[in-house]
């Protein structure tokens, strides 16, 4: 911490610098490894004779000519079907990002107003939903989904993923909503305004950044989701993770590792992109229960 | 608000919850007590010259007849709870009975699936929650010590492993650990061993996954204490250095007391977090030697021949106790503080 009567010794700052860099080296050389090898070909970057390839790249100037290729990312996204994977991606996430912020909102909105005593009981039911693992909520799903016939389509996946997403989005903008003073909506009842007309207009548009900091996680959770969509989608509309773990293979067939290996950095970099433009709105979601609660 | 204008307000979102979390937990309960048909099976006699042979094969007709007619599967109370692959009664008492030494015995039980399972989960949840307390607050200390300008871009790098999906950050990392990858294949070099590998050893895949556990939660303890290290006050710390306190003696009775809450709420959500671990094990590709409470459910529903609804099911209602145990002592202190609030 820096006080104006806190001295560090050198001794301590080079420690702290160390322990930094070292830090950062373990959390992110990792997907620098990755994204440096997606341009290599299979026998580099899982080289059986000497790792040194992947540096090198000794085979992929023997197949390719080159010392990088793309040959992975193409097949993948062509042959592979990955563009397929993205397309339903990007509509599980559209959708349950704007029908999770807008069923939140109402939701979140009521609890911060109600001075009821189920307002509190509905909110240590959302932690409670909240605690529970998805795959056993999936195994609940399973069944009924299949003698219904809805199994396998997307409109299912994004409904589901919507209701698992509520209780953390419901507490994330309740504690927003709660910072918002209530005199503000008060004087708009007094004027005349419905309460919906209180909260659409008078309450919405200083809730912006609590709303984006939502809109990130509920965004974070479909794009990043494993356990829904593997399960509850059919081969034909996967999204890009169970994409990712088909190309893996299976002890029956032999997966395409490189595939793997191309899908997760074209995964991971739109990921990385909106999170380094977001990074305010991402830590104030995660701090905002935990500090001011 | 008016009780009428909040259920307006709250319908939609809680609607969706009692339809898609609270009746599938109902739901998985019923599922529970039924197990799938066995096969229907019919003699087949076959006559060829050199005599008659009776074969017994399936009868697809009729298993799909029963099936079609009650696809939940025949009743079987508490069967599917008590069977081998869950609870293991009969096997547990036929152990106590004939091995000789506690050892064998616990040895025995150890090796039954669903309380290997659990054996790993809490292990992981064991060493992964401390230690993610400990290096969150310990990069979130040193990270407040460095220069305000830089502190964006670190924060960046730092919470990376958090924000990527656990099956591929552990896919990233196995890449690198397995004997084809850079970590892996120096290791050899340098323990001069061609044959060490994650898969050949149970205890090497235990600690790369909770290694893993700790590398991917400690960007949330960090964000989340770092966030707190910010609201501590100055005054009492200044008052310290004046009195000729160690830099230790600082965060022990300061800053520590200070952001005790939040480290409770770190450690209940990490806990939780880490209880339903499954998706580095497939990512690791360590199915062989570490399955956790998850993972048994996901392999029940993904079996080839025939989906186990009722296997699933009761795995899926104890891994609900077991959350309901973690979480029972906040809910206590909860609705204790709320009585006195009243």
């Amino acid at each position: 911490m820096d006080y104006g009567l806190d001295t560090k010794s050198a001794r301590l700052k080079t420690f702290n610098t160390i322990f930094i860099i070292v830090w950062l080296l373990i959390a992110c050389f990792p997907f620098i490894w990755t994204f440096w090898g997606s341009f290599k070909v299979r026998a580099d970057f899982f080289s059986r004779s000497d790792w040194w390839y992947a540096i090198s790249a000794f085979n992929t100037l023997i197949e390719t000519g080159g010392k990088f290729t793309t040959n992975a990312y193409t097949e993948a996204w062509t042959e592979g079907e990955f563009w397929k994977a993205s397309k339903n991606t990007i509509i599980v996430t559209v959708f349950v990002v704007s029908i999770s912020l807008f069923l939140g909102t109402l939701g979140a909105y009521a609890l911060s107003r109600s001075t009821e005593k189920y307002a509190f009981w509905i909110l240590m039911a959302a932690l409670i939903f909240r605690a529970m693992p998805h795959i056993t909520l999936v195994s609940g799903y399973l069944f009924p989904f299949f003698e219904l016939q809805i199994w396998g389509i997307l409109p299912t996946t994004i409904v589901v993923l919507v209701a698992i997403n509520q209780p953390f989005t419901l507490w994330l903008l309740y504690s927003f909503f709660k910072t918002v003073p209530k005199e503000l909506d008060e004087s708009a009842l007094i004027d005349g305004c419905s309460y919906f007309q209180a909260f659409r207009h008078i309450i919405m548009p200083v809730m912006w950044p609590g709303v984006i900091t939502a809109g990130l996680f509920s965004l974070m959770l479909a794009y990043n989701d494993f356990t829904v969509t593997a399960l509850l989608l059919n081969q034909e509309n996967h999204t890009m993770v169970p994409k990712i773990q088909s190309y893996l293979g299976t002890n029956q067939h032999e997966g395409n590792l490189m595939w793997a290996v191309s899908a997760v950095v074209s995964a991971t970099a739109p990921l990385f992109m909106l999170v380094m433009f977001f990074q305010r709105q991402v830590i104030s979601g995660l701090t905002a229960g935990a500090v001011k609660g | 608000m008016p009780n009428k204008t909040f259920f307006w307000f709250f319908l939609p979102t809680g609607l969706a919850m009692i339809l898609f979390i609270g009746l599938p937990i109902i739901s998985t309960g019923i599922q529970s007590f039924y197990a799938q048909h066995d096969q229907v099976v019919k003699e087949v006699k076959k006559c060829d010259p050199f005599g008659c042979t009776v074969s017994i094969v399936v009868d697809n007709e009729e298993t799909t007849k029963i099936r079609d007619a009650k696809p939940l599967g025949k009743f079987n109370g508490f069967g599917t709870y008590t069977d081998r692959n869950h609870l293991a009664v009969d096997e547990i008492k036929k152990f106590w009975n004939e091995t000789g030494s506690f050892g064998a015995f616990v040895d025995q039980v150890t090796n039954l699936p669903f309380y290997k399972a659990l054996i790993f989960t809490l292990t992981y949840c064991l060493f992964v929650t401390p230690n993610v307390l400990l290096l969150g607050f310990i990069i979130a200390l040193s990270l407040n010590a460095v220069a305000r300008k830089i502190r964006g871009p670190l924060i960046f790098g730092t919470i990376l492993p958090m924000i990527v999906t656990p099956l591929v950050g552990s896919l990233v990392l196995f890449w690198m650990i397995d004997s084809q990858g850079i970590i892996g294949a120096n290791i050899q070099n340098l323990m001069n061993d061609p044959y060490l590998s994650l898969k050949s050893s149970k205890t090497l895949t235990w600690i790369t996954i909770i290694i893993y556990g700790i590398w991917h939660h400690s960007p949330f303890a960090f964000v989340v204490f770092y966030a707190a290290l910010q609201t501590v006050p100055q005054e009492p710390i200044e008052a310290a250095i004046i009195d000729g306190a160690s830099r230790f003696q600082r965060i022990k009775h300061i800053v520590l007391p200070h952001i005790y809450p939040v480290v409770t709420f770190v450690a209940l959500i990490s806990l939780m977090d880490n209880f339903r671990v499954f998706e580095p094990i497939i990512g690791f590709s360590a199915e062989g030697s570490a399955q956790s409470l998850s993972w048994l459910i996901y392999d029940n529903l993904v079996n080839e021949e025939v989906i186990l609804f009722g296997s699933a099911a009761a795995t899926s209602m104890m891994t609900i106790i077991g959350i309901a145990i973690l979480l029972a002592p906040v809910l206590i202190r909860t609705w204790k503080e709320f009585k006195t609030a009243r």
